[in-house]
């Protein structure tokens, strides 16, 4: 047990816990659902296990399957993002990310939009087409898409400037 | 061989995530599908205990309302109990050997988790094994149908909503015996649509619907809406009414549970038939 695996154990509990008492509850104009809860797979540290990662990001999808009564499309969202992390690090930060000289949160910079936004919108697209699962539904499909993303997108950033560690 | 390991260990974490993806994806699609209950649902010991606790911090918001609603519940009932044939005071002895058909047995319950926008709806109710809930079960309250029973544990039970789009429930327009389906389109959570009501049946716009009283699940004339707007095909003999409901979906906490004390032996009769035939 060291520092980094207390850290995203606590991170893991804190995003399940508000994801499933606070955001889930929150329904702008009655469709727009924020689920930030991704920041765990977004910020899961660089340089480990790639099989550990996956299955914690199964974990994280199930639970909040089973908390939503939603089947499993939390988990294939989940997983599929996890499984295309490495190569949305390298499309977004690119040299910096293969040397291993960078922590994603270090700065705002215009690579790590790149990399939230991309990820939040693979992320979302998966779990709305699957939750509804119709395409009668494909306009609400996508207005839920792009509205719901930017809420998250929002979201993730104002919680990332929270958290991260204050500069002398 | 030697290849095979090698290929294996080599794309481990694609093969883990091609196991994962379809685990997951057989999950989804089992949600979807009609006539299968969930596998995962929300009516386990964690995600109930959580849902229960938050619910008592947040129940606190609707008290009014729902002080409100059991206040006209109850002068409702004192109407019935006031004007009844039967008059009950103590010179007015029942007679034992008279005994009223008892079909129907309620429980109540409370909703901890409500969900409402999502195209299968589910709620969480606190109550299960234990308190006598048992799947199948209609929840109602006291401005009509909310949902069936659809998964219950020792504790918690899980409610198939009527705004869920694989629901389906017998329903007929108050006073007449044309009998329909309500199902819900997934659109707006304030209104439902009855089918299969033929065209000759006199219809106008406020005319309450009711449940039907052919399954099990509901007694006779639990009221579900009011008739919103009738639509009519030149290619079918059947109309589709929109059916506004009496229940603001959003906006519900206390729910009644109904049981039919003979559906074991309904059901047992029913499946003799079908095996006879």
């Amino acid at each position: 047990m060291n520092n980094t695996t207390i850290l995203n154990t606590f991170r893991f509990i804190v995003l399940v816990f508000f994801q499933v008492t606070v955001f889930n509850n929150i329904h702008f104009f009655g469709f727009v659902t924020p689920y930030p809860y991704i920041l765990f797979i977004l910020l899961y540290p660089l340089n480990t296990n790639r099989h550990l990662f996956l299955i914690f990001s199964f974990l994280l999808g199930l639970i909040l399957d089973i908390f939503n009564n939603s089947g499993g499309v939390h988990t294939t969202a989940c997983i599929t993002l996890a499984f295309v992390r490495e190569n949305l690090l390298k499309m977004a930060f690119g040299y910096s990310y293969e040397f291993h000289m960078m922590r994603i949160t270090d700065k705002f910079s215009s690579e790590l939009v790149t990399y939230v936004v991309t990820s939040v919108l693979i992320h979302h697209t998966l779990l709305i087409s699957l939750e509804v699962f119709n395409f009668n539904f494909i306009l609400e499909i996508l207005l839920r898409i792009v509205t719901s993303s930017a809420f998250t997108i929002i979201l993730i950033f104002l919680i990332i400037g929270l958290i991260k560690s204050p500069r002398k | 061989m030697q290849q095979i390991i090698y290929f294996i260990t080599k794309n481990s974490t694609k093969l883990l995530f091609l196991l994962l993806l379809v685990v997951s994806l057989y999950l989804t699609v089992q949600t979807h599908s009609y006539h299968q209950s969930q596998m995962l649902h929300s009516a386990n010991f964690v995600s109930g205990t959580i849902y229960e606790k938050t619910n008592s911090i947040t129940e606190y918001l609707h008290l009014k309302d729902e002080n409100n609603r059991l206040a006209e519940e109850n002068a409702k009932m004192k109407q019935i109990l006031y004007n009844s044939q039967l008059i009950i005071d103590s010179t007015f002895a029942v007679n034992p050997e008279i005994r009223f058909a008892q079909d129907y047995k309620l429980f109540n319950a409370k909703i901890i988790k409500n969900s409402y926008f999502k195209k299968e709806n589910y709620l969480t109710i606190k109550g299960g094994k234990v308190n006598g809930i048992k799947k199948d079960m209609g929840v109602i309250n006291s401005k009509g149908v909310i949902g069936i029973v659809e998964n219950v544990s020792k504790n918690y039970a899980t409610v198939q909503s009527i705004l869920n789009t694989h629901t389906k429930i017998g329903a007929k327009v108050s006073n007449t015996n044309h009998f329909g389906t309500i199902t819900w389109d997934g659109k707006n959570a304030g209104y439902v649509q009855l089918m299969d009501i033929p065209k000759l049946a006199a219809l106008r716009k406020g005319d309450s619907i009711v449940t039907g009283g052919i399954s099990t699940i509901f007694p006779e004339n639990v009221p579900v809406g009011l008739v919103d707007k009738v639509f009519t095909s030149k290619n079918s003999n059947f109309y589709t009414i929109s059916v506004r409901l009496f229940n603001d979906m959003t906006n519900i906490s206390s729910v009644y549970l109904i049981e039919h004390v003979h559906i074991k032996e309904i059901t047992e009769l029913e499946e003799q038939t079908v095996s006879d035939e």
